[in-house]
């Protein structure tokens, strides 16, 4: 019997549940500026840390180990640094998120399960980033929450929902939030994102 | 009406989800003693005032929440985590059980 000669193992490709939508390019009231920027951002991790009650510190210690992220104190308190960014989203609970793959397993071994549990998202939810002068205008179109900066300070989080698709925001810049939401999801969000965004112009890149 | 979710802050109500009547005391699994079952299951304040409620912060942080509100304004007097069994504000509202 001649033994059967497995194909080369090739990595599958990432595909976007946008791309039926996603139209680079400028759109809608653009003729006097692009007042916000879309895209998806496609981070190759998006993990969910939970800790068990009184295990809070060691979990967000665990995250500092790994990413290198110190988290502050508070709800919602979250850290952004270039291609790494976490958030508390809910009572003893963070999104982790890193440009690269493989986040969940840098966790293994660190955190343990008597400090909590690790769920990958990686591929569960899309990423998209809004950004530019008018993005807080835009988001409070959609959000029943206060966008202004004393009020959702650089790098904090939000758990909020936009017409029951649940939805996790964090600023990752004066004028810039990422918002996390179910890839399920992700289309018909983006969509409503577009049409709000129409009347202050926006470029997708 | 606006609950202020202790993690959360402030969030319209339609965030929220309505969980029971706060004021209910569950027996033990164990318990044979049907009038116990039977008022956990059926006997209600229905006060027309502050009322102990549990809600859930089902469109956020998931949390829930021990909620005390004016059945008449719609009021939120308190909220609090439900987590530890306490009840809020530190009082029972609703008058007798």
């Amino acid at each position: 019997m001649v033994e059967r000669q497995l194909p080369e193992r090739q990595l599958p490709e990432r595909l976007s549940p946008l791309e039926p939508v996603y139209h680079p390019g400028s759109h809608g009231n653009f003729e006097h500026g692009v007042d916000v920027i879309l895209s998806e951002t496609r981070p190759g991790s998006i993990l969910q840390l939970a800790a068990w009650p009184g295990e809070e510190k060691r979990l967000m210690s665990g995250i500092y180990k790994v990413t290198g992220l110190a988290l502050p104190d508070g709800a919602g308190g979250g850290v952004v640094n270039g291609a790494k960014a976490a958030f508390g989203f809910a009572p003893g609970k963070f999104t982790v998120v890193d440009e690269a793959e493989g986040l969940a397993s840098a966790f293994t071994g660190l955190i343990t399960p008597s400090i909590g549990t690790i769920t990958d998202l990686s591929h569960g939810r899309t990423a998209i980033r809004i950004s530019g002068p008018k993005a807080e205008w835009v988001m409070a179109k959609l959000f029943a929450i206060d966008f202004a900066l004393p009020a959702f300070p650089l790098g904090a989080g939000r758990s909020t929902n936009h017409h029951d698709v649940f939805a996790q925001i964090q600023r990752t810049g004066g004028d810039q939030f990422d918002i996390y939401v179910f890839r399920s999801f992700a289309r018909s969000f983006w969509k409503a994102l577009c049409h709000a965004s129409e009347e202050v112009g926006y470029e997708v890149h | 009406m606006l609950i202020t979710c202790p993690y959360c802050g402030p969030r319209d109500v339609i965030e929220f989800t309505y969980q029971g009547d706060g004021n209910r005391e569950r027996p033990q699994p164990a318990s044979q003693d049907l009038d116990a079952w039977n008022a956990y299951v059926y006997d209600r304040l229905n006060p027309a005032g502050d009322h102990n409620e549990i809600w859930q912060h089902s469109g956020g942080c998931r949390a829930h929440l021990r909620v005390v509100r004016n059945t008449l304004t719609h009021e939120i007097l308190s909220t609090a985590f439900a987590r530890g069994g306490h009840k809020s504000a530190g009082h029972k509202a609703g008058g007798h059980q």
